[in-house]
């Protein structure tokens, strides 16, 4: 077990765990910050997506030991009152369904408009693959993606 | 749905309360006393029954309809109380929606699946709106002193405009709670056109929980000291727990401690839904998730096989009946060559018209096609789990299941306790699909907090999900058509099985269209758990049938489309046979519906393009995808989907569960498959589970209703079995190969130049 001091949604959190702890189960279990999901714990569905210095990263793969002095932003701390433009064009074209893949999708779409405002479909296809939408709101997300940009 | 009809004629079932701090409930349970036999569940698992909710009605005006039936992304925490709020004549902006709790004292039936949530809610969520603004309108007269008959209602709002009165329904709320319930049949329903709500789009009650993260799965749930569980289950069906070292895990940090699970009593008849693969687990407590899974890993146990067993099941009258387990290591190679086997066997014959091997025998030509389809895994995005605090002799439950009910006898049995001391509360679920209808993982959470007599979180790991069985069976089926030397269709013969249950629907179209027609089933025993998946069998038949008709009509010279309509305007002037299973009116309406939206005889350049419909949950869908091929792979541009399932509540959130069911589809014809080696799943995750991923979703996706006065009818699961066929007539028009065997894509592969 470890003691690391880290910055969580512009909050400094201190947590007690055994280095290797990824950072989702630091989230969930340590942080109460249900928001990330868990879904694969190999990086390959995208439902733990969470911001690490502004990068969309999979946090069920990422050891809590390698975090401190980054800043990590999570679908809590999007914004401060769910306001974030992902999160309205989400609302605004009901892309949910089961909504548990949604945090990490919205996550990723986060990432994707702040390197680059105004993607392709193609980029958003490129961007958006790592996150699986079981429900199949694929068609939806991109429209949202597109919406979020136009009000960037 | 006459079983609802009846119970509509009876008062019993409603129950009107003051509330403690003023204001009205009203409760009802239209099916109490209604319960299916076991036989009945066992025989009709695609008739499911789900009805009940209430109405609370604040002083303050404020209305909070609660959804009764489990939530897991088919949106009926919205569209359910649509329905009692338009009945009600309530402001959609003054709603609160809250999820009931699992209460078999208020709510007779609390099930998701089946796509009947709305249908069979239809009428007495309608019924009991207009019953709480009946009384709302007697209290309104008596206070006032005037005719009920004089009094109207307008958005939560009662008028009495001769003489001036007005009141917010919160005002009478308290009054209208002592009044006595009304015969529900001097209620009178809303005509069609006066609907406010119902047909006019409104979005996820949850949608900004959602999008900001906020808990509402089961997984997100947690208590003052709360344990957190792990469980370990053999690797193979076929083999079970032989032994295990509790004390190679107990000395690793935040380990509590390692036990057996049983998950089920010897001698507990179990239901339809108590299937599980595993009887025998071992459950790992500790004091994280990382912490009791990393202790998984440590774990020294020890496997045997497993003998050939039975298990009792619950039969009629309560008399369980052995049902057989057998032993044995399956591998997915055999598999095959036993259903090719199979093929050349007699099998069942579920129906027959006519004198098909008469047909058989002058025929100038046969058709003769084979189509495979292999085991699926649901995979839910969150995975199985659930919360349980048992203390004594009282225990809560928080999990994800699509049905509380059908779980309530395991929970007592094995608990050991009343279920009267059981309390289970509904989480919103991460997916469903029909997995979470077989609740085991209930029990399992509920057995480890008894043991360690704390509150714990128990969660499966994505490889212990996706390897504890309860998938989608695989299934074989063989269409044989006679052709005359006219082309004419002379008989149609089907015969199709499967692993361990037949997908056949044999009354279903194309039966009633053909003068000779038989229908045959089988199936193969196995060891590996199968449960409902999505339009369970049709999803699997539809593709079969749709594909096989349009190889006919191309042998047959026909437009696809056309022959269809031909075929149904034969089941509708002329039928064969009595028992029909369909609207050949309705059948033919969808084709004409997508062929108009298609545009079907233009198909643009560069585009293939295929036609499937298909007849399922009492709806009717046709379904017309594009393709087109880029660097030698195919790309689904578009679909067109056209629907008809009576009135649509929620336009815009149907649209969307249907888009969802065409990706869902086109995600498991292109890649689905659970193999097996040993009895061994060859996948467990997602990097070797091909899920459909953004990039392989289609361009567009166009979903039509038919416009309709007609009760709604199931919507969850008709838009997915139609996409199969669709996509592989399109592929073969892309390709020039037919496509007989699911997944596609592996031989997709292989296939070196696509021809466009």
């Amino acid at each position: 077990m470890a003691q690391y001091n880290l910055s969580i949604n512009g909050k400094l959190m201190n947590v007690d765990v055994d280095p290797n702890t990824p950072l989702l189960w630091v989230l969930r279990d340590h942080l109460d910050l249900v928001g990330t999901k868990f879904g694969c714990g190999i990086a390959q569905c995208g439902a733990c997506t969470v911001h690490i210095d502004g990068e969309a990263v999979r946090s069920c793969s990422y050891p809590v030991s390698v975090i401190e002095d980054k800043k990590v932003v999570t679908i809590e701390g999007l914004s401060e009152k769910g306001d974030h433009p992902v999160q309205k064009a989400w609302l605004e074209h009901d892309v949910p369904q089961c909504g548990y893949c949604q945090s990490g999708q919205i996550m990723t779409a986060a990432s994707l408009l702040a390197e680059n405002p105004n993607p392709t479909d193609e980029e958003i296809s490129y961007a958006m693959n790592g996150n699986i939408c079981r429900c199949g709101t694929y068609t939806r997300i991109k429209a949202a993606i597109k919406t979020a940009s136009k009000s960037l | 749905m006459t079983l609802i009809d009846k119970k509509l004629n009876r008062r019993s079932f409603l129950k009107v309360s003051t509330l403690a701090g003023g204001g009205m409930m009203l409760s009802f349970s239209w099916l109490a006393g209604c319960k299916p036999t076991a036989e009945e569940v066992l025989t009709m698992p695609d008739e499911w029954f789900t009805i009940n909710s209430y109405i609370k009605i604040g002083e303050n005006g404020a209305v909070t309809l609660f959804n009764p039936n489990p939530e897991f992304g088919q949106n009926v925490k919205t569209s359910l109380p649509m329905i009692l709020a338009d009945e009600l004549d309530v402001d959609w902006k003054n709603v609160f929606v809250e999820q009931a709790d699992f209460y078999p004292e208020r709510f007779e039936r609390q099930f998701t699946g089946g796509s009947n949530s709305v249908r069979s809610s239809w009428k007495p969520l309608r019924t009991a709106g207009a019953t709480a603004r009946y009384m709302l309108i007697n209290a309104a007269a008596q206070t006032w002193n005037v005719p009920a008959g004089e009094i109207t209602t307008s958005t939560g709002m009662l008028e009495h405009k001769s003489s001036g009165k007005k009141a917010g329904y919160g005002e009478l709320a308290s009054l209208a709670g002592t009044l006595e319930a009304p015969d529900p049949e001097a209620v009178k329903l809303k005509e069609n056109a006066d609907f406010k709500i119902i047909g006019n789009s409104k979005k996820n009650v949850d949608g900004a929980k959602i999008v900001t993260g906020k808990p509402l799965f089961a997984l997100d749930h947690k208590v003052e000291g709360m344990k957190y569980a792990a469980i370990v289950h053999p690797p193979a069906f076929g083999m079970k727990l032989k032994s295990f070292d509790k004390s190679s895990v107990t000395s690793l940090p935040g380990i509590q401690d390692a036990f057996e699970v049983k998950v089920f009593k010897d001698d507990y008849g179990r239901n339809f839904f108590d299937t599980t693969t595993f009887p025998e687990i071992i459950a790992i407590v500790g004091n994280s998730t990382w912490e009791v899974m990393q202790a998984k890993k440590k774990l020294n146990v020890e496997w045997e096989k497993a003998p050939d067993s039975t298990f009792p099941m619950a039969g009629r009258g309560g008399q369980n009946m052995d049902i057989k387990v057998p032993g044995g290591l399956e591998n997915s190679a055999a598999h095959k060559e036993k259903m090719a086997e199979y093929i050349t066997k007699p099998g069942n014959v579920q129906r027959k018209d006519g004198d098909p091997e008469g047909a058989f025998k002058k025929a100038a030509r046969v058709l003769e096609r084979t189509y495979t389809a292999p085991f699926l895994a649901h995979n839910t995005m969150e995975p199985m789990n659930a919360f349980a605090d048992v203390k004594g002799d009282k225990a809560v439950i928080y999990g994800p299941t699509q049905a509380p009910e059908s779980i309530m006898n395991a929970l007592s049995s094995s608990l050991g306790l009343p279920k009267e001391n059981i309390q289970i509360n509904l989480a919103r679920m991460g997916g469903g699909f029909g997995r979470r209808a077989y609740s085991h993982h209930l029990v399992e959470a509920a057995l480890i907090s008894q043991k360690i007599q704390a509150p714990v979180k128990m969660v499966y790991s994505r490889e212990d999900d996706m390897s504890a069985g309860v998938y989608r069976p695989t299934y074989s089926a063989t269409y044989r058509a006679a052709l005359d030397e006219n082309n004419n269709l002379l008989a149609l013969h089907i015969k199709a099985g499967g692993i361990p249950e037949s997908p056949l629907h044999a009354n279903r179209f194309p039966a009633g269209a053909i003068d000779n027609y038989l229908a045959e089933g089988w199936q193969i025993e196995s060891n590996i758990t199968i449960g409902a998946f999505r339009a369970p069998r049709s999803n699997f038949i539809a593709g079969a049938e749709q594909s096989f008709l349009d190889e006919l009509a191309e042998e047959m010279g026909k437009d696809p489309i056309e022959f269809r309509l031909e075929l149904l305007k034969r089941a509708e002037t002329n039928p064969v046979g009595e028992r029909n299973d369909y609207d050949p009116k309705r059948y033919a309406g969808v084709l004409e519906l997508v062929r108009e939206k298609s545009n079907w005889s233009s198909v643009p350049n560069g585009i293939s393009r295929g036609v499937s419909a298909y007849f399922c949950h009492n709806s009717y869908v046709a379904e017309v995808i594009d393709v087109s091929i880029k660097d030698n792979q195919p790309v689904v541009e578009n679909v067109f989907a056209a629907v008809d399932c009576g009135i649509v509540v929620n336009p815009d959130a149907a649209a969307n569960m249907g888009e969802g069911a065409i990706v869902d589809g086109i995600g498991n014809a292109f890649y689905g498959e659970m193999a097996f080696e040993n009895g061994v799943p060859t996948k467990t995750n997602f990097d070797k589970y091909r899920m459909i991923r953004h990039s392989e979703a289609p361009k567009k996706i166009e979903v039509h209703f038919v416009e309709s006065t007609e009760d709604p009818t199931g919507l969850g699961e008709p838009l997915f079995p139609p996409v199969f066929a669709a996509l592989g007539n399109s592929l073969y028009k892309a390709t020039g190969k037919r496509l007989y065997d699911q997944p596609f894509q592996p031989q997709i592969m292989q296939m070196e130049n696509l021809r466009m």
